[in-house]
């Protein structure tokens, strides 16, 4: 088969695109359904309370790769009164489930700052679970210019 | 595949104060989301665990999932009534376990 320089140069930049749009499928994305399933199943099944808990993390976040997230909960962090766990979620990452901090009384205080990462734009939960059982939950918006989850 | 872990524990404190202890350990953690240039999923190997412990007693630890950043930093506080040692653990998905200790001086 004969090719002139311009079918040649057609053919290899269909090959390409080709290529690249197969690398583009992106991998899937936990739904707030499924996110919600999986707080469902660290509160086993108590409805989470708004208050105590505060999460923090930036507005924006220019890489999605590493974004600073940080929670505390008001507690005396007594034997009788603490705070058990705290687990973060982000509904827009392929997997909702982020990490789960495990305090106790000795924690002094139930405060935990650490990195994660954002696949895209999205809201991202935590909620804590305390000793006697109730739960509270905090909700905070982030913005990602650059996700973070490779492709 | 990780190492040098590197935490930071205040030298002396008062019995009874809350301290900051700041931890961080180098590891790729591989989300097992990503693929390589043939198009194959990378396999995930992540730090799946984290643990602190003063004088054997667990203070504090984390569930880590691969939606934790490569290089995984903790930041957390701790109580101290008495002097001691903090010990730190990492587990890595291969089995591996990465471990630290930090001495403390209480008055």
């Amino acid at each position: 088969m004969k090719m002139n320089r311009r079918q040649m140069m057609a053919a290899t930049a269909g090959a390409a695109a080709f290529v690249a749009t197969g690398f583009r499928i992106s991998p899937a994305r936990a739904t707030p359904e499924a996110t919600q399933e999986a707080i469902d199943a660290f509160t086993g099944g108590a409805k989470p309370e708004t208050g105590r808990i505060t999460l923090d993390a930036p507005e924006i976040a220019e890489n999605g790769n590493t974004v600073p997230i940080s929670v505390s909960v008001e507690s005396d962090m007594t034997e009788e009164s603490y705070v058990e766990e705290v687990s973060l979620f982000a509904e827009g990452n392929p997997e909702a489930h982020v990490a789960t901090f495990k305090f106790s009384p000795m924690s002094g205080s139930a405060d935990a700052t650490t990195r994660i990462r954002l696949a895209s734009s999205q809201n991202v939960i935590a909620v804590a679970k305390m000793n006697d059982g109730s739960v509270f939950m905090d909700t905070k918006e982030v913005k990602v210019t650059i996700g973070g989850c490779g492709g | 595949m990780a190492s040098r872990p590197r935490v930071r524990v205040p030298k002396t404190a008062s019995a009874g104060d809350v301290i900051d202890i700041k931890t961080l350990i180098s590891h790729q953690m591989e989300s097992g989301q990503r693929k390589d240039a043939d198009g194959n999923t990378i396999p995930r190997q992540i730090i799946n665990s984290f643990t602190c412990e003063f004088n054997g007693q667990v203070v504090f630890a984390c569930d880590i999932q691969p939606a934790v950043s490569a290089n995984p930093y903790m930041e957390f506080k701790a109580k101290v009534n008495e002097s001691g040692t903090f010990k730190f653990t990492w587990v890595d998905d291969d089995g591996s376990v990465y471990e630290t200790e930090e001495q403390i001086e209480v008055s």
